[in-house]
């Protein structure tokens, strides 16, 4: 009996003495802790054999085949491209125009401000005075290769002259054919006029 | 007798020929397939939904420029794709169809030799291509096929011992009333893991590694001699499946029943392609020489114990 109560005693001294030395150490005393590795693995007869049928059985195996099984009978979320397109914003910067008056006057007023802030230094412009004293282009030159199809052009422009389209298919065969002039420009402002003033009027509360 | 001849090499050129088509039909499937399970449509546009695009695939690969390393042992190089396609259409005569009237006596034996050559046309086929990515593919693919045609032969043999043949035409008497996947469902699975690895398909095709080895082995091989080594990977994907339903679904090559469970076995190359991902090399290592050589030594035992009680029986 006295053993024993000795033994109780050296059980319980660790707990009363180890706050009298806290004074004299440094580091924490760890009394409440988490165990955070991953657990022991329960080695009951019945989650052994489990655990071996699974391996054996390759179930994690066949469970991968029936998610990929399943997904061969679902909707392909492609579409057929040349014959589909998917859908554009009417922010979309595709291939550059130059836009008209519903007059056919050309818009644009040679203010070089698109050729100022494109950052890639792809506009060209030179410009003189007309013969009934307007002032306009006389070049207008789009390096497409150059260009980064930022936008800056269009948000420079104070007479919404120089507009990126919703085009997009313009891939060409040679570089040459890339460099566009004003007359390419033009002719696709004229071609693209409605779908611009569409995304135009779509967009214009925001602007 | 030069009739005769004339008419088994007919026949041969057939057998030939008609693998050639289902090897071109099963490279359409695997674009089909993985294209549906990745939730996208495949080739479709070739012909009627795409049926004509391996046709297409193959007259574009063989009029394209065939290029040559520089320093590359050239005949070494241009010969390995053609000795591989060579052998894995040379395995297919132990087809049990009654080809020219021969019943191959000793089909499996000659199975394994012809698996066993393959595997020097991708070594040498890495080797001259002198290029280290082709190099590195082509020694994994070495050291992966040895080790797994251990299993494959170990497998191989004890059912050797159950049937008492090298003759595929006996599996099928063997199988008769119940097939040998329903008695040896664990076998069946190491068997197929192990057809996967030696034709390096995809948990296992560490001899294309696209991820560190470009593309492993073939990396220098264009036009012809690509479409070459894809031929052969391709015919021996099909005589594998071939040989899965003989073994172990104890198909009549007669019946049509036969021909859908291979066509089902081929899919089941390209499902798994396009469920698992690439294995860890030295888990594959591990896997072909701590699990599966024991597991299918004991099973060889276990037949062999089989079939000497059996004969024992008998006598």
């Amino acid at each position: 009996m006295a053993a024993l109560k000795l033994y109780s005693i050296s059980k319980i001294a660790p707990q009363l003495l180890r706050p009298m030395t806290h004074f004299s150490v440094v580091c924490h005393t760890r009394n409440s802790y988490k165990y955070v590795n991953a657990a022991e693995r329960s080695m009951d007869m019945k989650d052994i054999t489990d655990r071996a049928a699974q391996t054996m059985f390759w179930s994690e195996l066949f469970r991968g085949l029936g998610v990929t099984l399943g997904h061969i009978f679902k909707e392909p979320a492609t579409i057929n491209y040349p014959f589909e397109k998917g859908p554009l914003s009417p922010r979309f910067r595709g291939e550059h125009a130059l836009r008209r008056y519903p007059s056919g006057e050309e818009r644009c007023i040679a203010c070089k401000l698109c050729e100022a802030i494109c950052p890639a230094q792809a506009i060209t412009i030179e410009a003189e005075e007309r013969a009934d004293g307007s002032r306009r282009t006389t070049r207008y030159d789009i390096d497409m290769t150059k260009c980064i199809y930022c936008g800056f052009c269009q948000e420079a422009c104070p007479v919404d002259a120089i507009v990126e389209g919703p085009n997009f298919e313009f891939s060409t065969e040679t570089h040459e054919e890339l460099l566009y002039n004003k007359e390419k420009l033009l002719n696709n402002g004229d071609k693209w006029e409605s779908e611009i003033a569409s995304n135009i009027h779509a967009d214009h509360l925001y602007r | 007798m030069f009739k005769e001849i004339f008419g088994l090499f007919i026949i041969f050129i057939l057998l030939v020929i008609f693998v050639m088509v289902g090897v071109a039909f099963l490279t359409l499937l695997e674009r089909k397939v993985l294209g549906y399970i990745h939730i996208r449509k495949g080739p479709n546009s070739v012909g009627f939904i795409g049926i004509l695009q391996p046709f297409s695939d193959a007259i574009k690969l063989f009029t394209s420029e065939q290029a040559f390393p520089f320093l590359s042992n050239y005949l070494c190089y241009y010969f390995a794709p053609v000795f591989s396609l060579f052998l894995s259409l040379l395995v297919w005569f132990v087809i049990p169809y009654f080809t020219g009237f021969i019943s191959f006596e000793l089909g499996l034996l000659f199975f394994l030799c012809c698996t066993s050559l393959g595997v020097y046309t991708v070594m040498i086929a890495g080797w001259s291509s002198n290029s280290n990515y082709a190099l590195l593919g082509g020694l994994r693919a070495v050291a992966q096929t040895i080790s797994y045609e251990v299993s494959l032969a170990l497998i191989l043999l004890s059912f050797v011992f159950l049937v008492g043949s090298y003759n595929l035409m006996m599996f099928y008497d063997f199988q008769v009333y119940i097939w040998m996947i329903f008695f040896t469902f664990p076998l069946s699975m190491v068997w197929f893991t192990s057809c996967l690895a030696e034709t390096n398909r995809t948990p296992f095709d560490f001899a294309e590694g696209e991820s560190e080895l470009v593309s492993g082995f073939n990396v220098e091989y264009s036009s012809g001699g690509f479409a070459l080594i894809f031929l052969a990977e391709y015919a021996s994907i099909l005589f594998m499946s071939m040989l899965f339903c003989i073994i172990f679904l104890g198909s009549d090559i007669n019946s049509m029943f036969f021909y859908f469970s291979l066509s089902f076995l081929s899919f089941m190359f390209i499902w798994v392609r396009g469920t698992m991902p690439r294995f860890r090399y030295d888990k594959l290592m591990y896997l072909a020489w701590k699990s599966f050589l024991p597991l299918s030594l004991n099973y060889l035992l276990f037949f062999l114990g089989i079939s000497i009680y059996l004969f024992l029986l008998l006598v």
